[in-house]
């Protein structure tokens, strides 16, 4: 999915500035446990989530996480928007809650994809065609 | 042929605005050498694992890393309250972590059994009021015969 169907979708915005946005996704993951992040997610893959500190653009750095969406209206401040700009990572913000975020992106095709909590091969959640 | 690369960061306890950086600059250095993405992603993961242990739990600390031609190392030395029962800590969802650097989205205790997943070789010493320290590897080539 690429990030102008994920703005679309969501009625998101870019809080971004010359970033690039001709990015493209295979996969969504949803936490606002940043561990979980780097322990789970997988590479070119879009993160939902409602925690906004420079944590998030860290783990986001380190994760090679594509893409991040904070949810239900959250904002991350100026510098944390800045420590994004520098790292080349979109910024996305919508108002829809974190269980409609993910549902509108679910129906419209995104799935999940993780590793296994005991270090087995990464799942891959069945996509289905819409 | 052997390129060695070495360097040094200095931590500071509690300093969460720059949490992260040395871990950033390491993955960094690692992409201007030319490391394969998903060894650069692995030794990123481990390196701001140990990180944010260090800016959350100790006072201060270093990381410092050599990589040369065949592997990547990376050792985390800290001035900190060390671990008690290391065992422990290595469970996953275990922590010890206060609920400000959990709302920070860290301390779910997955951090020491992250840097283990990630890495090919992970060794950690702690003494209980001086403090701890973490070192692991990563290989960049699966098989060293054709250097021999």
């Amino acid at each position: 999915m690429n990030l102008a169907d994920i703005l679309a979708i969501l009625n998101a915005r870019v809080l971004t500035n010359q970033v690039p946005l001709q990015k493209t996704v295979e996969s969504a993951y949803c936490a606002d446990l940043m561990s979980d992040v780097l322990s789970f997610s997988v590479t070119n893959s879009l993160l939902v989530t409602g925690l906004t500190n420079a944590q998030v653009i860290r783990t986001a750095e380190m994760a090679a996480i594509e893409v991040i969406i904070f949810i239900q209206g959250k904002r991350p401040d100026s510098q944390t928007i800045k420590l994004a700009e520098e790292k080349r990572i979109p910024l996305l913000a919508t108002d829809l809650s974190m269980f409609d975020t993910c549902g509108k992106l679910y129906e419209r095709g995104l799935r999940s994809q993780f590793h296994h909590l005991n270090q087995a091969p990464i799942v891959t959640v069945r996509a289905q065609s819409v | 042929m052997n390129n060695v690369e070495e360097g040094v960061f200095f931590l500071t306890g509690k300093d969460f605005t720059n949490a992260g950086a040395a871990s950033s600059s390491l993955k960094g250095v690692l992409e201007k050498r030319g490391v394969p993405q998903d060894i650069i992603r692995r030794t990123a993961i481990a390196a701001f694992e140990a990180e944010m242990n260090v800016i959350i739990y100790a006072v201060a600390g270093m990381m410092k890393y050599r990589i040369t031609d065949t592997e990547i190392s990376v050792t985390i030395q800290d001035m900190g309250q060390g671990i008690p029962n290391i065992e422990l800590a290595m469970t996953e969802g275990y922590s010890t972590a206060p609920d400000y650097i959990r709302e920070m989205g860290f301390g779910s205790g997955m951090g020491l059994p992250n840097i283990k997943k990630s890495t090919d070789y992970f060794v950690i010493n702690s003494m209980i009021g001086e403090g701890t320290t973490l070192e692991f590897t990563i290989h960049l080539i699966p098989c060293d015969k054709e250097r021999a």
